[in-house]
């Protein structure tokens, strides 16, 4: 009895942890909106996002020998893998990877490593904003 | 067979795999099989295990893993910071449960689990033609010849070289 009774705790502690990410996660659109909030703020002449320009940015290297694409490929519908591991990375487009930008903790942490690796530096918001919509404008 | 040999036996067998279910299997099979790793901790499976397997902790001694927790943000050539949170969880799974002991050879001051001599010493029969495979592409992959690397199995029974 106490056997079951141990087991039913835990399912609810799982179920917990389960619903308790539900309410944390967000969509990709939202969390561009905090993109856009900071970038307002920060961008003086904060003219939109482009996809074009975040293409643009995600294809080429900036300084050091990485771009983006060095791991996420240039094709973000598919698949990529770690330049230097060899690890494949899940795709980066939403549209072939609904887990991408649902969680806004993890893709700060991401950005904030994976800049200071093609960039030297952190992303300002226009450029994380402009990666995203060129993520979000590939369609399968 | 009468019925209540038989049902003496088939007792006996469910009570002796049981025993061994609870208590003799894992103990003898840690003890017997150093190259099986059972230490597991999901913040270092998701942290340590997104751009690489995540290493068995047993693979370098505590020192070792104290200073590559310290230099995360210059993490063999890239940024792999973790929040301080995440930090302070995986370097003490780390340190609980790094190597001990001369006997690995893995206390060489190195922070490359591949320049261990206990790690030299277990590849020394890999011929060269095999680390150069496209699929390998660094010895770090441990995956691509360690068919049960992400369960911390690294027993020789389950390599399979990439043809």
């Amino acid at each position: 009895m106490q056997h079951y009774k141990s087991m039913a705790g835990l399912l609810l502690a799982v179920s917990l942890a389960v619903s308790g990410q539900e309410a944390r996660a967000a969509t990709p659109a939202e969390i561009q909106t905090g993109f856009e909030t900071a970038a307002r703020a920060g961008t003086p002449g904060f003219s939109g996002f482009s996809a074009e320009r975040g293409l643009r940015f995600f294809a080429s290297t900036q300084g050091s020998d990485w771009s983006c694409a060095s791991c996420h490929t240039t094709t973000p519908l598919a698949p990529g893998r770690h330049i230097k591991t060899g690890k494949q990375i899940d795709a980066m487009a939403p549209a072939a990877n609904p887990l991408r930008f649902t969680d806004a903790a993890k893709v700060e942490k991401w950005f904030k490593r994976n800049c200071k690796d093609v960039l030297g530096r952190v992303c300002t918001a226009q450029e994380k904003g402009d990666v995203l919509a060129y993520l979000m404008s590939l369609k399968k | 067979m009468n019925n209540i040999i038989k049902r003496r036996i088939i007792d006996s067998i469910v009570w002796s795999a049981s025993l061994l279910l609870a208590f003799g299997l894992p103990i003898n099979e840690a003890a017997a099989d150093p190259d099986r790793f059972s230490a597991g901790n999901k913040t270092w499976k998701a942290e340590c295990g997104s751009c690489h397997l995540a290493y068995p902790p047993k693979l370098l001694p505590a020192p070792a893993w104290r200073r590559m927790m310290a230099g995360l943000t210059k993490h063999f050539g890239t940024d792999a910071s973790v929040d301080a949170r995440a930090a302070a969880e995986i370097g003490a799974f780390l340190e609980r449960n790094a190597g001990r002991g001369r006997k690995r050879g893995i206390d060489a001051g190195t922070l490359r689990i591949t320049e261990t001599p206990w790690f030299v010493h277990k590849h020394d029969e890999v011929p060269a033609s095999a680390w150069n495979k496209p699929q390998v592409k660094t010895a770090a992959n441990c995956g691509s010849c360690h068919l049960g690397a992400e369960r911390g199995d690294f027993d020789d029974d389950s390599v399979r070289m990439p043809r």
